[in-house]
């Protein structure tokens, strides 16, 4: 290597780590102010803690009714991803194998209605579905999530089912298999690389969204987003649980990054490419 | 495979009645509850006479026009450091996708007490000239606030999908710039980026999107204030209809933006595809 590539080599080296260091201190600031006294806070946002307080802890575990706030996201984030796998790739499947007009208008339609923001229809959505909302409104954002979601789930699917040979599917009928056997015991499967992309994909946007939990729960039933973002609203003047309370919302999704990040990262660049 | 219908169903009940409703709505005197009678353009001229409607478009436009170009650049930097030869890479990788995986909402909070609070503090003692009143109290301050945090959240989604394409060219095309004789630079402008023209589509095409929808940090960081003056259209619309109760001209205007979001998609991709190089 000549000395104009390894001064290269360094440079990019010292920029990077700038940089990630750069990317990393805000969260830095969350942690460090999160287990500290509020003067303390004031008096130094950067100092590191002393003494340290797990009051704050403590205090936002109980304001931001975080173990209930983390339940819901859980169940309706984990209920939405589950019942969009099994529907869009069974549409996928569908819309894939049979050669018609209809499913090829189906198709495109569905792809077209990626480019409508939500907030285009978010006033007679509301209009439409207050009654609905009412009665139950987890349930019904499951519900909304599998409607919004299944364009770009299927899409995914579509564009990996076309790859799959269709002998594949005339074999297991010869065999005696019906559509659906042949389905969920052979394709779905040999389908398992793009099911992770289409899991993590919807798993990090319903699990952060907000507008739409926002218009739809109430504060018995409200997700991590919404009861971190209510509780900054009212405490932010308490310092050190308003970080607490930030800190506690980040920890789950980071944890859940770094278990699976191999997949987080090939699962978003397939989707993104696709 | 008679169950494909049923994703079918709740696809059309809960995107596409509510999208058609939307257009019909914006042409008639609807309250929220019942439309009465067709009033024809009527809410499309208030809403063009509205002058904080045409500001925050103007101010939307800039920040999609601002964030586009550098949440990119950031991006693409950021791809070229992670795919370079450091053993460091994937290490460094972990944390510039870190800030995408949490929510808008919650980096805009994270970042409201730091422009209020933790800058503000900072700069009573050392006496930092330009920290010393909150950025978030000045609306062109505030502008660079918002265009900061979205370059935080957004460059690491937009990194993955340049790693994708600068990973996609093949070597010997590179090693034969290189034994021509071409620097790092040139091999950079004259073979990448003209290889992965089709990453820059995407990524492009995202991050307009996103510019345009941009709710979360929105309301989180600014609030639409000081004075109304840093909405973007989303809380715009938002404002108008949940807590003006203007649902017809809030409509009107849910369609202009539609129609924006899509005129401006289609150019953006028309032009990009032009750039892609076939192979």
């Amino acid at each position: 290597m000549n000395t104009r590539a390894r001064w290269g080599k360094r440079v990019t080296f010292w920029v990077g780590l700038i940089l990630a260091f750069a990317y990393f201190f805000p969260f830095f600031l969350v942690f460090v102010n999160s287990v500290k006294l509020k003067y303390d806070i004031l008096a130094n946002p950067l100092a590191f803690p002393a003494p340290i307080t797990w009051d704050n802890f403590q205090q936002a575990l109980t304001k931001m009714e975080f173990f209930r706030s983390l339940t819901n996201s859980l169940i309706i984030t984990v209920l939405s991803v589950s019942l969009l796998i099994v529907f869009s790739s069974m549409l996928a499947y569908y819309l894939a194998r049979t050669k018609t007009k209809s499913s090829k208008y189906i198709f495109l339609g569905l792809v077209a209605s990626m480019i409508v923001p939500f907030q285009a229809l978010m006033i007679p959505f509301m209009a439409l579905f207050a009654p609905f909302v009412s009665w139950n409104n987890r349930a019904s954002l499951v519900f909304f999530y599998i409607g919004f979601g299944v364009a770009l789930s299927t899409f995914l699917y579509h564009g990996f089912i076309s790859t799959i040979p269709t002998e594949i599917d005339e074999a297991a009928s010869i065999d005696g298999a019906s559509d659906m056997v042949a389905f969920w015991k052979i394709i779905f499967p040999m389908m398992r690389p793009i099911t992770a992309t289409v899991a993590i994909i919807n798993a990090l946007w319903i699990w952060n969204d907000f507008l739409l939990p926002r218009l739809v729960l109430t504060r018995e039933t409200q997700t991590l987003p919404l009861s971190t973002y209510l509780f900054f609203g009212q405490y932010s003047i308490e310092y050190g649980q308003a970080m607490a309370g930030l800190a506690l919302a980040v920890i789950p999704i980071v944890i859940f990054y770094l278990i699976l990040q191999r997949q987080f990262i090939s699962g978003i660049s397939q989707g993104a490419v696709k | 495979m008679k169950f494909a219908g049923v994703p079918l169903a709740i696809f059309i009940i809960v995107l596409v009645v509510p999208f058609v409703n939307g257009f019909y709505y914006s042409f008639t005197d609807w309250d929220g509850f019942k439309a009465t009678k067709l009033v024809g353009f009527a809410n499309y001229t208030e809403s063009f006479e509205d002058p904080r409607f045409w500001s925050t478009l103007k101010f939307t436009a800039l920040f999609v026009v601002v964030s586009l170009i550098l949440v990119n650049a950031v991006a693409f930097g950021l791809a070229l450091i992670v795919t370079s030869k450091l053993k460091s890479k994937n290490f460094l990788r972990t944390f510039f996708f870190v800030p995408n995986l949490i929510g808008g909402v919650i980096l805009g909070v994270i970042w409201q007490f730091i422009f209020n609070s933790a800058l503000v503090a900072l700069a009573e003692k050392y006496d930092w000239e330009m920290f010393k009143e909150s950025w978030l109290q000045d609306t062109n301050k505030a502008f660079w606030a918002l265009i900061i945090v979205t370059i935080w959240q957004s460059s690491g989604y937009m990194m993955i999908v340049y790693i994708t394409g600068l990973i996609s060219i093949e070597n010997d095309v590179i090693e034969a710039s290189q034994i021509d004789g071409a620097s790092p630079v040139r091999t950079l402008f004259s073979i990448k980026i003209p290889l992965m023209a089709q990453a820059f589509t995407i990524a492009l095409f995202l991050t307009l999107r996103s510019g345009f929808m941009a709710y979360d940090v929105n309301v989180a960081l600014t609030g639409g204030g000081p004075f109304r003056t840093t909405e973007l259209i989303s809380l715009h619309i938002f404002e108008d209809a949940f807590a003006e109760g203007d649902f017809g001209t809030g409509q009107a205007k849910a369609v202009i933006m539609f129609l924006v979001v899509a005129l401006a998609a289609l150019v953006q991709v028309t032009i990009s595809k032009r750039y892609e190089v076939q192979r």
